[in-house]
């Protein structure tokens, strides 16, 4: 696979990964929260719960908590720091192009911090990881809350 | 079975309980060894999800696509005949590997399959309401999910045995259960988790004792250790080919032949039948019954050439090989430091070893292993209650078979020494 050259602390393991693994920030529930969100990945049983408040179209409060791996927990550490704050609109755009920079390809520019993930995306089998609170952040978007998985659903 | 070891006290490299074992004359039949993983060679610990296979295997399969490819059942031509041949040949001889009456013995896709026709065949069709059939915590979801989708539609009660701190099945909880009215007890053989070898023989006496079946997932044991369906005394038997150095696509399902005749098919088709009516058919004689379709022929002759190659090595020594590599494998995580899930001795386990590391998740465990080309499963194994049991959601797992080898073993911990580097605690000098 994608065994050699580049050390993998280089590739996967950055210095800004570990520290959000260790540190997550937005870590807990939004209570009450208006969207509410189960994201699963079927194939390891990791999970993560995605709970937010809305206000004038903005999402006012994000959190995540479950159970995952270091890049799935940084991800959405990094997210939520990502969209807090930010209307329902940029939050939108902000998680199609993280997928897209994930699972097509995209360009990484202006992605901020997020841009560390993207040596994720030479790991096949390591994208779901990443990509699983964004699917649970577009489906709380979109549909205002339900479960999503990593295997199927309106977002894979 | 039971072989008891003593405690390792020697020191590691001249350890070894099967000191004539020529490890190296082993991997010499299984050209995937010579992989790299990138700038590695390949170090294959996974052997519980599928094993390697042999060149012996690799040339039947081939040489029955090259010379003799047919049909079986069918043509009444010299390739047909040999294919048939072929086939009832590879019955006999996967018969005998697990000391079995032939006429018991169904080739199915899988495991999975195979329980999943005794679920069917047996327990959905001639369970009645409120029947008990008995499971374990410790089962993989092919032992599981069929049951409860026999129980929904046969509104049969599932009951289980729970498990003691060390990865054992409780067998107060299992005598308990097992005094009341039951109808089958399901139960794996060796836990693909834990590596826990269950006690068969005593538990086939207390299922029977309450009139019940028993049913062994042997998967874990086949492949690993001799396995004799007479001694044990059980009423079905399945296991995977592809994990005992078979292709993969030949499964097994061993029953009692008179329960196969009482059992209704499972699936409907060609070569099952007897006589087809427009509205009504009669059935093959078993196993026949119970193999519909054309059947995986070369996957079938595959898996007699590993049995074969595995009687040939000697079940025995393979076992013993692999008791001396288990206990250097518990030896190199403890000192690693990590959370061993399962018996931390040689009694009664076997060599799939799951183990846990604080914080850090088996899936981080796994990708920086194969950097180090250390091939290891992380995940829940197809045991989600157990994970729940234990507590995670999910363990990374090293498995041995007969042709990894001690320094193999060494490279996993110097891996995790790496794993440890990257991800431990903050502060740790990288
Ligand atoms: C204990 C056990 N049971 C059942 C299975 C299912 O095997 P298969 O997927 O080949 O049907 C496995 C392997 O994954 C296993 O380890």
């Amino acid at each position: 696979m994608t065994a050699g050259a580049t050390p993998i602390e280089d590739e996967l393991y950055r210095e800004i990964i570990l520290d959000h693994w260790r540190n997550p920030r937005y870590r807990g529930h939004v209570d009450p929260a208006d969207v509410t969100v189960e994201g699963y990945n079927p194939l390891c049983g990791d999970e993560v719960l995605l709970t937010m408040r809305m206000r004038d179209g903005s999402v006012e409060e994000i959190a995540f908590d479950g159970h995952g791996c270091s890049i799935s927990r940084a991800s959405a550490s990094m997210m939520c720091e990502g969209v807090a704050g930010r209307s329902i609109g940029e939050a939108t755009e902000l998680g199609h192009r993280f997928r897209a920079m994930m699972l097509e390809g995209g360009s990484a520019d202006d992605l901020g911090d997020l841009e560390a993930l993207q040596g994720v995306a030479r790991i096949p089998l390591r994208i779901k990881c990443a990509v699983l609170p964004w699917n649970a952040l577009l489906e709380g978007l979109q549909r205002g809350g339900g479960t999503v998985t990593t295997e199927e659903g309106p977002l894979s | 079975m039971s072989i008891s070891v003593p405690p390792r006290t020697t020191a590691r490299g001249v350890l070894s309980l099967a000191p004539d074992f020529d490890v190296e004359a082993v991997r010499a039949d299984f050209p995937i060894l010579q992989r790299r993983i990138g700038d590695r060679p390949l170090v294959y610990l996974d052997s519980a999800a599928t094993s390697q296979k042999p060149v012996q295997v690799l040339d039947a399969v081939e040489r029955y696509y090259r010379q003799s490819n047919s049909n079986v059942h069918r043509g009444a031509h010299t390739l047909g005949n040999e294919a048939t041949e072929l086939f009832e040949g590879a019955r006999r001889r996967v018969a005998a590997f697990l000391d079995a009456d032939p006429r018991g013995l169904v080739f199915t896709r899988n495991a999975t399959e195979s329980l999943n026709l005794v679920a069917s065949s047996y327990a959905r069709e001639l369970l009645r309401p409120g029947d008990r059939v008995v499971l374990t915590l410790m089962e993989h979801h092919s032992n599981l999910v069929p049951w409860q989708l026999a129980a929904e539609r046969a509104g049969l009660d599932l009951a289980f045995i729970g498990l003691t701190a060390e990865g054992r099945l409780d067998m107060e909880v299992a005598a308990r259960l097992l005094s009341e009215p039951t109808r089958l007890l399901g139960v794996t053989h060796q836990s693909n988790v834990l590596g826990t070898v269950n006690p068969i023989r005593e538990l086939a006496e207390l299922a029977h004792g309450c009139g019940a079946l028993i049913a062994v997932d042997a998967c874990q044991s086949v492949p690993h250790m001799p396995v004799s369906v007479r001694e044990l005394d059980v009423d079905f038997l399945a296991f995977s080919g592809h994990k005992a150095c078979g292709p993969m696509g030949g499964g097994v399902l061993w029953a009692r032949p008179e329960l196969l005749e009482r059992m209704p098919p499972f699936l409907g088709g060609g070569s099952m039948i007897q006589r087809v009516e427009l509205d009504r058919s009669t059935w093959a004689e078993v196993p026949a019954k119970f193999e519909a379709g054309t059947p995986d022929v070369a996957g079938a002759h595959g898996l007699a050439a590993a049995c074969d190659y595995l009687d040939a090595v000697g079940r025995d020594r393979i076992h013993a090989h692999e008791q001396a590599l288990t206990g250097h494998l518990l030896e190199v995580l403890d000192e690693a430091g990590v959370d061993i899930q399962g018996p931390r001795t040689l009694v009664e386990r076997g060599g799939a070893v799951s183990f846990t590391m604080g914080e850090i998740h088996p899936h981080d465990i796994a990708t920086i292993l194969d950097r180090e080309g250390v091939a290891i499963r992380a995940g829940h194994h197809c045991c989600q209650p157990l994970m729940r049991h234990l507590g995670t959601p999910a363990t990374a797992r090293a498995s041995v078979y007969l042709y990894t080898t001690h320094a193999e073993i060494d490279a996993l911990g110097a891996g995790l020494r790496e794993v440890g580097r990257i991800l431990g605690p903050p502060g740790t000098p990288r």
